[in-house]
């Protein structure tokens, strides 16, 4: 899958990294803990939470994640976005709940790592 | 290659820029054109471990030295000290404040990450004087 796909599916906004869309992802995980997030070493490539501070990108940083999925329609502040931006990771914005946001795309094959 | 030594001070008064080290060693490594999970293995144990130097025991000092079948991380710090070491092993053991938590870490899970990704670690600890933790990631190819 895309990441212009999980855009779509996840009718969301492209916060930055527009360049950077048509990058294939092949597994996602979902949490507002980043030690979770750590916890498995695997290729990752999408990383859905509802946190918004600098340790987000940071961790998605660490794990080589391609993109950042805000669910619930929070809103970033700026510099997060610039940060994002700076390490070239796409973000992207939902107005679906973490739990809808990561139904969405398993039921369109986006599978988590286990 | 020669060894490589990098060394940082990290800041502890300043949770958000917690990491820096962490993206900076993990930068070079790509540049050394170490294998994807290598550096992933040690980005995790080093972040993990600039998270708690940062949130435990206001900053710290860390050390990496680069060869070409290893990496070896020693983060040293002046802080509190681990006050009981074998429950700090434990997933989801935690002393970390509800605002650490809140920005998503502090859930226990520092340690057992550690010491699942490197493939060395040691930990020496007193109370009131500080922690020194030593990681070796080995490259597998």
């Amino acid at each position: 899958m895309r990441i212009r796909d999980v855009r779509d599916i996840l009718e969301a906004e492209v916060l930055c990294g527009e360049e950077f869309l048509d990058h294939e992802v092949t597994s996602a995980c979902g949490a507002d803990l980043m030690s979770d997030v750590l916890a498995f070493v695997k290729d990752q490539g999408i990383l859905l939470t509802g946190l918004l501070n600098l340790q987000v990108v940071r961790t998605a940083e660490m794990m080589d994640m391609s993109c950042i999925v805000i669910v619930r329609g929070k809103v970033p502040d700026e510099k997060l976005v610039d940060f994002a931006d700076s390490r070239s990771i796409v973000m992207l914005r939902t107005p679906y709940t973490m739990y809808t946001a990561c139904g969405r795309l398993y039921n369109n094959g986006l599978v988590g790592v286990e | 290659m020669d060894k490589i030594h990098l060394q940082y001070n990290v800041d502890g008064e300043d949770f958000t820029l917690a990491g820096e080290a962490s993206s900076d060693v993990r930068r070079v490594l790509r540049k050394l054109g170490f294998d994807g999970d290598t550096i992933r293995r040690a980005a995790i144990c080093m972040y993990e471990g600039e998270i708690n130097m940062v949130i435990h025991a206001s900053g710290g000092v860390i050390d990496v030295y680069i060869d070409p079948d290893s990496i070896e991380i020693i983060m040293a710090d002046t802080g509190p000290g681990i006050a009981d070491i074998e429950k700090a092993w434990q997933e989801g053991y935690t002393t970390a404040s509800q605002t650490v938590r809140d920005l998503g870490f502090g859930a226990g899970m520092g340690l057992p990450n550690m010491k699942r990704y490197s493939d060395f670690i040691d930990i020496e600890t007193e109370l009131g004087k500080g922690t020194t933790v030593k990681m070796i990631i080995k490259t597998r190819s």
